[in-house]
């Protein structure tokens, strides 16, 4: 242990998932969830620090555990692991975010089955110390979580006229004629607004994959 | 590599403390995760009569307390009697299939609405909800829809304000005193009979037509109780 906690390397292991590896903008993974939960930024919200708990925890449990795992059934003991986290979630969230918890209705069990988290344990967790892990699982967690509340801040603002339930468009607009956009409240509407991201972010970090 | 007997108890091991992890969590909330459904029941038989206007957030007391004051639960059976000394909360629904739980709106002593739940089958998900009619159970008071799994933004509307709202005033029965309930257009209602059907959500048309259907079957599962009390009513005037 004679690196510093907060060395380089450790620190592009965080960062690096933000922008440069985002998991949805440059691995799409996770897209499922990101087009599900990100009709309201409550919901989104809420999402976003749940995989971000679950992906962090789980890396750590995964890296702690790496040596004992029998690799025949790595697989299995990572998703028990994942699973276990995933209900824990859900049981807090019943108990103490009610509402929020019927909204996002099956998505926080289908975290269960988000590319990202499995893939982190796979490709990190298991070759790496438990502090990086951590960093890794929280980076991506975080990365997963911009892009969704971005979408979904676009999404309800544009779909729904609201920020968090507030509404931001005044009434006189609408008594001028100006409407919410159907669109942006169904799944395509997402899908147009992620395609846009990628294609800024891609412009930006001039990563072009083949 | 590890032994065939080590990954057995590996496996074992993550399991187990993982089932112990789980099962204390659920223990513990349970009680908590119980009192939320309540909590969500009672708020939405207050919404459906409009005691609360859904709006704004009630703390779990206040909503106990409206409820306490304002809520008095029935038991029904299908002859349109009433069970005596039974309450909602004793109905088995696996049991008591004959069974219906109703709750009455009392204000000032007098009976000001009657609720019933529904649920049955929308577009994609089983869609449940109150209705609260008059006490003459001949028109509608209220209505809410609080959980379901229709489309966001399509068929999910139908929990929104301006969709229940459409509700309030329509008559249940037709002037000849039969059951017609209250259809859910396709889009703009523009029939002549305005008193037994509401606008539809455009681009819902599937959702609107489950509740339409659900709404009837679960009113005739009320009538001869609705028609008890209508005998009554009629009587006095």
């Amino acid at each position: 242990m004679s690196e510093k906690l907060f060395s380089k390397k450790n620190m592009a292991v965080l960062k690096s998932p933000l922008i440069d590896n985002n998991p949805i903008t440059f691995q799409v993974l996770g897209i499922c969830s990101a087009l599900a939960v990100t009709v309201q930024m409550r919901t989104a919200l809420v999402m976003a620090l749940a995989v971000t708990f679950v992906v962090s925890l789980s890396n750590v449990s995964i890296s702690l555990l790496r040596k004992m795992i029998p690799s025949k059934i790595r697989i299995i003991v990572e998703l028990t692991v994942i699973a276990t986290l995933v209900i824990l979630v859900d049981q807090v969230l019943k108990a103490f975010l009610f509402d929020i918890s019927k909204q996002l209705s099956v998505f926080v069990g289908l975290i269960i089955t988000n590319c990202i988290i499995m893939g982190r344990a796979e490709a990190f967790a298991l070759q790496n110390k438990p502090w990086p892990s951590f960093l890794d699982g929280l980076g991506n967690g975080l990365g997963y979580g911009w892009i969704l509340l971005t979408i979904a801040f676009f999404r309800e603002l544009l779909g729904s006229g609201t920020f968090f339930g507030l509404q931001i468009i005044p009434d006189s607009f609408y008594a001028m004629g100006y409407e919410n956009m159907g669109l942006m409240v169904l799944a395509p509407g997402a899908f147009i607004l992620l395609g846009l991201l990628v294609w800024v972010q891609r412009t930006i970090t001039k990563t072009v994959s083949e | 590599m590890h032994s065939d007997a080590y990954t057995f108890r590996f496996a074992a091991i993550v399991t187990i403390v993982c089932s112990v992890l789980l099962a204390g969590a659920a223990t513990i909330l349970k009680p908590r995760q119980v009192e939320n459904e309540e909590l969500d029941m009672k708020k939405n038989i207050l919404v459906s009569a409009g005691i609360s206007s859904g709006q704004g957030s009630f703390t779990r007391s206040e909503i106990n307390q409206l409820y306490e004051k304002n809520i008095k639960g029935l038991v029904v059976n299908k002859d349109g009697k009433l069970a005596e000394g039974k309450t909602p909360d004793q109905i088995d629904p696996e049991k008591d299939t004959d069974l219906l739980p109703l709750y009455e709106y009392v204000k000032d002593g007098k009976v000001s609405a009657y609720i019933a739940p529904i649920s049955g089958k929308g577009l994609w998900s089983t869609i449940y909800g109150y209705i609260a009619l008059s006490p003459d159970c001949g028109t509608v008071e209220g209505i809410t829809f609080y959980k379901h799994g229709e489309t966001p933004g399509l068929g999910g509307e139908i929990s929104k304000t301006w969709f229940s709202d459409n509700f309030k005033g329509k008559r249940i029965y037709d002037d000849s005193g039969k059951l017609v309930s209250i259809a859910v257009a396709k889009g703009k209602y523009t029939g002549n009979e305005p008193q037994h059907n509401v606008d539809g959500i455009s681009g819902a048309t599937l959702t609107g037509r489950g509740v339409s259907k659900f709404l009837k079957t679960e009113l005739e599962k009320y009538s001869p109780f609705f028609a008890g009390v209508r005998s009554q009513e009629g009587g006095k005037e």
